[in-house]
């Protein structure tokens, strides 16, 4: 169920999340942590407070549904899930291994509490967008939750979604953009420079909001706005700024984090920068 | 021995199908892609607009949405033509619909040559061969109004993701209303012991011609319609090589990959065994008349009738 607790509370168990991340990378020895570190505050927010979810029924017909359209990032979704005890934690140890429902991209055939199947880029947001419709002509009162990624929103289909996310007038539809700023081959601005995100969003239709997606008060504080202000008829868009690597200083703004796995000194160092909070 | 008469687009099958369906049943929807005047789904938005979407001419997005709704316990019709639909979001059916198993249905007008003179860029020869590729997928194909508007209903109950293909033009008509289906069943329209000649979709009805002239030349013909191409009625093609001398597969679709390719692969992997494919030859069509694009392709009763024999001499 939704919970309502402390900023401190809160950063603590996006900790939890970033330790079991590069675990689970580490252990996998492949993976991807930097867009896993980046969007971790805001899914910790999200897994821990705002969803309305039960890990002892993840198929449960009112639950809000998630949708981490950039399915690649999926070690921060698999820690939330392992954390709220969708499944026992000792499966973080199999992650990307055979039989495993922890699969390198996420899967909603092994894995519970995953709603949707992702990893190919700019899919998951039309996705989320046929959920939020589907409530709505329920007359359900659940909610649609999709984190997706400034590289993917590259792809066209990203903006059809939104397209259709306003025309439908999805309040109940609540758009997070991981603005961390670097893709695979570099950074956003010198592989497909997107311009004003805000700007395209309200574009698009979308009530929006601009936050630092590392400071939990605002991320908590944007949640509850969204909660309070449905009358709009608008979908919500949240460009949340973040770094991507964030967490662990040399993982930090360095596009060669996007899919790389730490050795055995690195993880050690980069467990111990979390757990000291730098 | 069936016959063949006049008989409706099987676009318009769909419609009529679509709507009885959504009326009894709140759970199908349409997700439309603004082609809803041709593929004949306005009367379903008119009267059940509850369960309609329109993401206008944004395929991929489309299909998106109907793994979405899918997810939530609705049983989504997406609409559009053959090509889009099977080729502009092709991935989206893999990722989105395949994979996670989604009970999403692509359904699709303007098959094949049937939009004939609107030209290659709307006519589709290679939806059956890509789709079938992937796995999950099950790709039917009706040859006619009557059992284009059963299987319509088939793929409604049937869990898991469907490509269904229709014709833009009216199609002869060889079942009644009263012919029943079975997704994965071949249909054998004539019981023979000399040749067989499987066929699926639009086409078929020259399969019935070529049928009747043979029998009329004293040849027994062993006649299929094989609507579902995948998965494909392996037994019924065993049966053939069991019954008959050789196997005329006979499609509007490329050469390669479509029906005579699945059937090719039972029967190669028999081997010993004797079978002619004629379909489209590994080219794109043109603006012209539906006939006249089958004939440069060959498929012709003349020339179902001519492979046919060959098998006996």
């Amino acid at each position: 169920m939704r919970q309502d607790h402390t900023v401190a509370y809160l950063e603590g168990k996006a900790k939890e999340v970033r330790k079991t991340l590069l675990t689970m990378i580490h252990d996998a020895k492949s993976g991807h942590p930097g867009g896993s570190l980046s969007s971790a505050d805001l899914m910790a927010a999200l897994y821990f407070d705002e969803l309305n979810i039960d890990p002892r029924n993840p198929k449960w017909e009112d639950r809000d549904r998630f949708v981490l359209s950039k399915g690649h990032a999926c070690p921060v979704i698999y820690s939330c899930l392992a954390l709220c005890g969708f499944f026992p934690y000792e499966i973080i140890h199999t992650l990307r291994k055979e039989g495993s429902i922890l699969q390198g991209h996420p899967d909603m055939k092994r894995c519970p509490g995953i709603d949707i199947s992702t990893g190919s880029l700019g899919q998951g947001l039309a996705v989320a967008v046929g959920m939020a419709i589907a409530a709505k002509r329920d007359a359900k009162s659940y909610r649609v939750f999709s984190i997706i990624g400034d590289g993917e929103s590259d792809e066209g289909e990203i903006w059809e979604a939104l397209n259709t996310a306003s025309k439908y007038h999805l309040d109940n539809l609540v758009v997070i953009l991981d603005n961390n700023g670097l893709q695979n081959d570099n950074s956003c601005a010198v592989v497909m420079p997107l311009g004003d995100m805000r700007a395209k969003f309200e574009a698009f239709g979308c009530k929006t909001f601009e936050i630092d997606g590392h400071d939990m008060k605002q991320i908590t504080d944007t949640f509850a706005a969204i909660r309070s202000n449905r009358e709009g008829e608008k979908p919500f868009a949240i460009v949340a700024h973040t770094v991507k690597g964030k967490g662990v200083s040399f993982m930090e703004n360095v596009v060669a984090w996007h899919g790389m796995a730490p050795d055995d000194e690195q993880y050690a160092r980069a467990m111990k920068e979390v757990e000291g909070g730098r | 021995m069936v016959g063949v008469r006049e008989g409706r687009a099987t676009r318009e099958a769909y419609g009529e199908a679509i709507l009885d369906l959504g009326r009894k049943d709140k759970r199908i929807y349409v997700v439309d892609c603004d082609i809803g005047k041709s593929c004949k789904t306005i009367p379903f938005f008119k009267e059940l607009p509850e369960q309609e979407v329109n993401v206008g001419i944004a395929e991929q997005n489309a299909c998106g949405i109907a793994a979405g709704l899918a997810t939530c316990g609705k049983i989504p019709f997406v609409t559009t033509y053959a090509v889009f639909g099977s080729m502009r979001m092709l991935e989206m059916i893999r990722q989105e619909v395949c994979y996670p198993h989604l009970n999403v249905k692509i359904a699709c007008s303007h098959g094949g040559f049937t939009p004939a003179n609107d030209g290659a860029s709307h006519q589709c020869v290679e939806d059956i061969g890509v789709l079938r590729t992937i796995p999950n997928m099950t790709v039917v194909a009706p040859a006619d109004f009557d059992s284009a508007k059963a299987l319509v209903k088939a793929a409604a109950v049937y869990d898991g993701p469907v490509y269904l293909r229709f014709t833009r033009d009216a199609a002869p008509s060889v079942y009644t209303s009263t012919d029943s289906f079975v997704i994965g069943k071949a249909v054998c329209l004539n019981k023979g012991t000399d040749i067989t000649i499987i066929s699926s979709g639009d086409v078929l009805f020259k399969a019935v011609l070529a049928a009747q002239e043979l029998e009329a030349q004293g040849i027994s013909v062993n006649l299929l319609d094989m609507h579902t191409v995948k998965p494909l009625d392996v037994a019924a093609v065993e049966d053939a090589m069991n019954t008959t001398k050789g196997i005329v597969t006979v499609e509007d679709h490329n050469i390669i990959n479509g029906l005579g390719s699945a059937v090719a692969e039972v029967v190669a992997e028999r081997g010993g065994f004797r079978l002619k494919r004629i379909g489209i030859m590994d080219q794109f069509g043109e603006s012209a008349p539906y006939e006249r694009l089958l004939e440069m392709n060959g498929i012709t009763t003349g020339e179902i009738v001519r492979e046919a024999r060959s098998f006996l001499d």
